[in-house]
């Protein structure tokens, strides 16, 4: 019976986090419209989160897209029909890799580190701080983080995939002696706004929500000591890993049908 | 206005299955240094955080200044905190700001004052803990005494009428130790506050404290000035007053015969 208890156990443990993260987030979005007001806010956070991860994603996209020139031209080259490595090239990184690589290296970069702050203010009883100053910690620390991570996502992942284009282009092109009128001309007319691009963006607005939720609600949950942190950092990039290819695959049924 | 800012009444407070406090009575007195004194793990802390309203109590009411703070909403309890101070045990200070925007945190999150008052107003504060020269320093770059000393300016920001201070000498030096006990005397008297501080350091304490609470086990085992608590004829409060190693409060944890210990040869 012992083990029939731990796995009951281990499941109210785990409804009750996901309670709790709910209800977070509800705490969250609510104290919302009160941070749009201070801008510099979420101006502050978008440059931390974002632009600080522009570097890791645009050098990640253009390994991937060369990656991908050279895997793809070998396999296409075959079939004599290595002009369409461009859109090869494209479709893959606008549909998947761009969204879901961008999210997970967003959680490996910026979540960490997210999780890691609001860790640390709490174990600094700096969130308590805030709260006997009557300044609501949701509001003015989780908030702007929450929406700076959410709008940095989708854009970090259309620069992967634009970087990634390009680095199916310098091997393509480059160095693979494919024509660039048709790698260019294919990709124009076979990758589709409405079923390709915006699918992805939609993809990766979906990570950026899941993986700022997680981040910060893992901070925030975080046992206040030095191994409660380090432990919530760990569960950051394993849950929103899991938590993105898992979505991935339940959007990709549902758009590309 | 009543002479009591705050009365607590009945309180029971459980964490887990043991019970910090049990049908704890408390007053604390309007312009008064309180003391709430008592050994660690007593829940000195916890009291202060169910004062504050950032937990709630199983039975009994806690009052502030005639608002029952357990069942305030949230936006009344964060009315009811901006006339509470609270100086934290690691000073709390956000460690992103330097000093001087610490201090400014809570006049800019709760005023419209034009940056001009509010650089005046800081350094007054500053200046009152003797800090306006360390305006620029980053947390980091602090004492642990002068980190105190910027959180208690930071606490006075706001002009509140209570100040609650979580062991506030726990951890200083000879030196700041002094300060800290002369600030703690100093601005209740000349803000006219109410200041609780919550310490196990008897001898600073009791130079500044007007009114003592010791408690124990969730209950209050002795109550008075200082002076009346030297003379307490309890000898759980001469224990903790004189610091006496063996009493009511055993030196040794429970455990059976020392001999019988011995000879058993039972593994550990």
């Amino acid at each position: 019976m012992n083990w029939l208890q731990q796995l009951g156990r281990a499941g109210l443990n785990f409804f009750e986090r996901l309670g709790r993260g709910h209800i977070f987030l509800f705490y969250v979005l609510a104290g919302s419209p009160g941070m749009f007001i201070r801008f510099r806010l979420l101006l502050q956070q978008l440059f931390s989160i974002g632009v600080l991860s522009l570097l890791i994603v645009a050098v990640a996209g253009l390994f991937v897209g060369m990656v991908l020139g050279l895997q793809g031209y070998n396999t296409l080259v075959d079939f004599g029909s290595e002009e369409s490595l461009g859109v090869m090239v494209a479709l893959s990184l606008v549909q998947e890799l761009g969204p879901v690589l961008t999210a997970i290296l967003f959680a490996a970069r910026a979540g960490t580190s997210l999780t890691a702050e609001i860790g640390l203010m709490k174990a600094t009883e700096q969130l308590s701080g805030m709260e006997m100053m009557a300044v609501d910690p949701l509001q003015r620390v989780i908030a702007p983080r929450f929406w700076a991570g959410f709008i940095s996502v989708p854009l970090l992942a259309a620069i992967f995939s634009a970087v990634g284009v390009f680095g199916g282009y310098f091997v393509g092109v480059g160095l693979l002696g494919v024509d660039e009128g048709a790698f260019w001309s294919q990709i124009q007319s076979r990758v589709d706004f409405y079923d390709d691009v915006l699918n992805g963006i939609i993809k990766s607005v979906v990570f950026g929500f899941a993986a700022s939720w997680i981040a910060l609600y893992e901070g925030y949950d975080a046992v206040p000591t030095s191994e409660g942190v380090s432990r919530a950092t760990t569960r950051t990039v394993v849950h929103t890993s899991l938590v993105v290819l898992g979505l991935d695959v339940i959007m990709t049924a549902l758009m590309f049908d | 206005m009543s002479e009591v800012l705050v009365r607590i009444r009945g309180l029971s407070f459980q964490r887990g299955s043991r019970m910090i406090f049990d049908g704890l009575d408390l007053d604390i007195r309007r312009g008064q240094v309180t003391a709430i004194m008592g050994p660690s793990g007593t829940g000195k802390t916890t009291l202060l955080k169910l004062i504050g309203g950032q937990l709630r109590p199983l039975a009994g009411t806690i009052e502030v200044d005639g608002e029952n703070v357990a069942q305030l909403s949230r936006t009344k309890l964060f009315q009811l905190r901006k006339r509470m101070g609270m100086l934290f045990q690691s000073g709390a200070l956000l460690t992103d700001l330097n000093v001087f925007d610490n201090v400014a945190f809570p006049v800019r999150e709760h005023t419209q004052l034009p940056e001009e008052l509010v650089r005046d107003l800081v350094l007054m504060k500053l200046e009152a803990v003797g800090l306006r020269g360390a305006r620029g320093l980053m947390p980091a770059e602090l004492s642990g005494g002068m980190a105190r000393r910027v959180a208690l300016a930071r606490a006075i920001a706001l002009d509140p009428m209570m100040i609650m201070y979580d062991e506030p000498f726990t951890g200083q030096d000879p030196i700041s130790m002094g300060v800290l006990v002369e600030l703690i005397h100093k601005i209740n008297k000349a803000l006219g506050l109410t200041s609780v501080v919550v310490s196990h350091d008897v001898a600073e304490t009791a130079a500044i404290a007007d009114y003592i609470y010791v408690i124990s086990n969730g209950k209050v085992v002795g109550h008075g000035s200082p002076d009346e608590l030297d003379r307490s004829g309890s000898e759980w409060v001469q224990q903790f007053m004189k610091g006496l190693p063996d009493g009511p409060v055993p030196f040794h944890f429970p455990a059976r015969d020392y001999a019988d210990d011995l000879l058993s040869g039972e593994k550990c």
